[in-house]
């Protein structure tokens, strides 16, 4: 049997890349980042077994990604679309992204056609279900959700060649809709959890934000970002990162503002507190 | 006889991976795909039965199979065929179009040569396959 | 870009006797040219002693208001707005010869009259003595103008609907032997070519009405062969009647009778003159009728570098007058044809905007303002075996005629139709593909060739047929590759 040289192959999958932007782009997700790179260590091994000729089974490429908003889900999906079509799972890599809206209808024969539309463009790459237990609403019988969840169930069996899917959304909520739904456990391989951003994670968040925009906190207004988030984390509604950039867009927005009042000097690049 | 309208009727029928190359080939122009079924295959025919409307920002050819299948089943023994269309300014459309399935037996056409003054003569192309009703045609 | 100044000093416009064009106000390097303006770019060889810039004023001069003198009369007119500027003259290195730009204000010209411009623009001064040579490179028409013609009847896009024919280059044949062939065995070729496969079929320029075949029987024939090929293949099929005839009554009268007969195309020759083809134009519109125009004579003025009138600007003119095919070379034939050359005259055709490119020989950006394009024409000692090159140089807008290849095959007609019919889809299947056609043109055709006779015949056939002359009409510019 012909030798198999593992490290080569990774290498030229272009994973190590991708992992690599992850890490740079994603502050914290430690058990995120390692999951990931598991997956895309078993499907390599996969790929490189059956090209060697040894009997595999198609592994299933189905995952459910659970946390709460802002915690990088997507970003995460983005990059899986691309590690997988690195390694030939899919073959274009890109990421649709779809809510019950997208897939489920108002009336008599409005669902079938709105989900399949979805899953053609999605075709070739992953589809993104957010909040995918929307889909399924046990309080009505007769609800549109149903067929939307069974042409995907369809799918996601029959067309593995073609099509990736990933659910998202709340850990309970999802575990619930697993419940009634096993359908769907049973066709998804990973589940990952996205944990809650810690106030030293943020921070570091709202700092690398900042640099992209070319924008700096001085030491005061720093301090006040961090009062501000160890508040924030508080109340309801906290989306993580996601609330981490509407603050920085409120921040701009009064600085610009400030700016104008005062009649600063347009160069001054440090954040006033 | 062998029908020869389309891009590709000199050649043997295509596979399906042939086709999905053709398909893959108008994706990478961003061309929206178009799959229509007939059983009057006049060469005058212009307008053959829209399956479904014209497949916009598809990514990958597998998605327009599936309709392709679908229209297959539901269609077995029509004529069949796909169209990428070309929206850009100065061309607006069909850029190719290809006959994908065609009916076990095609009777072809009968000319009927109705003379008139002159030594001038009136030519009528008529399909002997549709001298039944549409649906009834082609067993 | 390195001009030319002139040497001569200052004289009165208006002292009597012979006076410099150029200090008549024919030459002005300052002058910015206006978008409505009328462009030229001519090439001129001056007789030996006589100043280039006094030349290429003389051609601005010759060409608009001048006559060689001043007459009083000139001050009865705004002449500064009549007369045509050059604004630019330069040498072409290694040469006797110059390039002179030259504008001319739109109210110099009639709406909608190809006879107007040409009588204006290269009407006198070719013969002009103190000018060697003179050749018309390039035109700018602006929009302006061109939206006062009505340009080609149809146009590439509706030519393809009309002929529900997409995605390939359509395939012709001129029927051969060109003189003698009674209807009735003419007839048999065209039925034979477009049952094998071919799109169209030709009547060549000089077919009109002869003793041996008069166009009414021909016309007869013709169209029996053409209903008979399209109830044998289920496609639209055509042969380009030849209208061509000694006067425009007779033109209507042999146009009214294809169209009778139900032809979607008739043609006339580019003989019958810039006014005539102009009024077919809006024949075949009102008709629906496609009009194919062999440019036949054309080599007289547009072969030889340094005299006469480029193909390019015959091709705008007849994009104006509005045809729908016409012939523009084939690169790869037996006719003349420089490779770049062609691809300006393909482009000035096709597109709708088409950019200066000195390498194709394109002087001046193009604006069609929407006119729709014309088809252009390959035909002369093309064969199958050239397909990849073909499909290269030409692109998928164009007809391909194959006359002798098609009609020389070995098998017959139909046989040959087939082989160019195989050939075409099999090269355009694997351009789709993604194959690098044009480096596995011939393994394509010889795969393609296991499974067709007819194609294989074709190449054994026709292998080493090739025409590698050296053009006479070149661009000055070549691109050096990079890589």
């Amino acid at each position: 049997m012909a030798e198999v040289d593992i490290s080569t192959a990774w290498r030229e999958s272009s994973i190590q890349q991708i992992l690599d932007d992850l890490d740079r782009e994603l502050v914290g997700l430690k058990p995120v980042k390692t999951r990931i790179r598991e997956i895309a260590a078993m499907l390599l091994v996969a790929r490189l077994r059956e090209q060697a000729g040894l009997a595999t089974d198609k592994p299933t490429l189905h995952m459910c990604f659970t946390g709460k908003p802002g915690t990088g889900k997507t970003t995460v999906a983005t990059r899986m679309a691309k590690i997988l079509q690195g390694l030939g799972y899919v073959r274009k890599g890109h990421l649709v992204v779809a809510t019950r809206d997208d897939l489920v209808g108002q009336y008599v024969g409005h669902t079938a056609p709105k989900t399949k539309e979805v899953l053609k463009k999605a075709m070739g790459g992953v589809l993104f279900i957010d909040e995918a237990y929307y889909l399924y609403r046990p309080e009505n019988e007769r609800d549109y959700g149903q067929e939307a969840i069974e042409m995907l169930l369809q799918v996601m069996e029959n067309q593995r060649d073609d099509l990736v899917v990933i659910l998202a959304g709340y850990k309970d909520r999802m575990d619930t809709f697993f419940q009634a739904n096993p359908g769907f456990h049973s066709r998804i391989a990973h589940h990952i959890h996205f944990p809650d951003y810690t106030l030293e994670e943020l921070i570091q968040i709202g700092e690398l934000m900042m640099r992209q925009q070319h924008y700096t906190f001085d030491d005061a207004s720093r301090q006040a970002f961090r009062e501000y988030l160890q508040r924030r984390i508080q109340q309801p509604h906290f989306s993580n990162a996601r609330s981490v950039r509407n603050a920085i867009d409120r921040f701009k927005l009064r600085q610009a503002n400030r700016l104008i009042q005062q009649g600063a000097a347009s160069r001054s690049k440090s954040w006033p507190a | 006889m062998r029908i020869t309208q389309g891009t590709f009727s000199y050649l043997p029928d295509f596979t399906d991976d042939e086709i999905r190359e053709q398909i893959q080939y108008c994706l990478d122009n961003d061309w929206p795909i178009s799959i229509e079924y007939t059983d009057d295959p006049h060469p005058r025919n212009t307008y053959w039965e829209m399956w479904g409307l014209p497949m916009f920002d598809i990514k990958d050819p597998s998605a327009i199979m599936m309709e392709l299948d679908a229209c297959r089943r539901a269609f077995p023994n029509h004529y069949i065929r796909v169209s990428g269309y070309d929206r850009r300014l100065g061309r607006q459309t069909v850029a190719l179009q290809f006959i994908v399935q065609r009916p076990k037996h095609e009777p072809g056409f009968h000319l009927e040569r109705i003379e008139s003054h002159d030594r001038t003569v009136r030519y009528v192309i008529r399909s002997y396959a549709a001298d039944k009703p549409s649906g009834e045609r082609y067993g | 870009m390195a001009g030319v100044s002139s040497s001569d000093g200052k004289k009165s416009r208006w002292s009597a006797g012979v006076t410099p064009y150029a200090e008549m106000g024919y030459y002005n390097p300052d002058y910015e040219p206006k978008d409505t303006d009328i462009l030229c770019a001519f090439r001129f060889v001056p007789q030996e002693g006589v100043d280039p810039i006094e030349a290429a004023a003389a051609v601005a001069g010759e060409s608009s208001t001048a006559t060689w003198t001043v007459v009083w009369t000139d001050r009865l007119t705004a002449y500064e707005h009549y007369q045509a500027k050059c604004y630019r003259v330069v040498p072409v290195p290694g040469t006797n010869q110059y390039i002179a730009y030259i504008a001319y204000d739109l109210d110099l010209f009639e709406e909608g009259s190809i006879a107007n411009m040409t009588s204006s623009i290269i009407g006198n001064v070719f013969g002009f003595k103190a000018l060697k040579s003179l050749r018309l490179e390039d035109m700018r028409i602006p929009p302006h103008y061109v939206k006062t013609f009505q340009g080609p009847p149809h146009g590439i896009v509706m030519e393809r609907e009309y002929l529900n024919k997409y995605g390939r280059p359509l395939l012709g044949a001129t029927t051969k032997p060109k003189l003698g062939l009674s209807a009735r065995n003419y007839g048999r070729v065209v039925y034979e070519a477009l049952r094998g496969g071919l799109d169209f079929v030709k009547d060549d320029e000089n077919i009109n009405s002869q003793p041996f075949m008069r166009w009414r029987d021909r016309f007869l024939y013709c169209m029996e062969a053409v209903n008979k090929a399209m109830a044998a293949t289920g496609e639209i099929k055509g042969h380009y009647l030849n209208v061509t005839a000694g006067t425009m009554e007779e033109m209507y009268e042999r146009a009214e009778f294809a169209k009778e007969l139900g032809s979607v195309i008739i043609m006339i020759d580019l003989t019958v003159g810039y006014t005539a083809i102009q009024s077919m134009a809006k024949w075949a519109r009102k008709n629906g009728v496609l009009l194919h125009l062999h440019r036949a004579g054309h080599s007289t003025f547009t072969r030889q570098k340094t005299h006469g009138v480029s193909f390019r600007v015959l091709a705008k003119w007849m994009r104006l007058a509005g045809v729908d095919h016409l012939h523009a070379g084939t690169v790869v034939g037996k006719l003349e044809g420089d490779p770049n050359n062609v691809r300006g005259y393909y482009a000035t055709l096709r597109e709708n905007h088409v950019p200066a490119n000195p390498a194709y020989g394109l002087y001046f950006d193009q604006d069609w303002a929407s006119m729709p394009g014309v088809m252009p024409v390959a035909s002369g000692g093309i064969h199958a075996g050239q397909m990849h090159l073909l499909l290269h140089y030409l692109g998928e807008d164009v007809v391909l005629q194959f006359g002798g290849g098609t009609i020389g095959h070995p098998d017959g007609i139909a046989e040959g139709a087939t082989a160019n019919r195989v050939a075409v889809e099999a090269m355009i299947q694997a351009r789709n593909a993604g194959r690098d056609y044009l480096n596995e043109g011939p393994d394509i055709l010889a795969k393609a060739a296991r499974w067709s006779p007819s194609l294989r015949k074709a190449l054994e056939v026709w292998k080493d047929v090739s025409f590698n002359f050296e053009s006479t009409d070149t661009p000055d510019v070549t691109v050096t590759p990079t890589a």
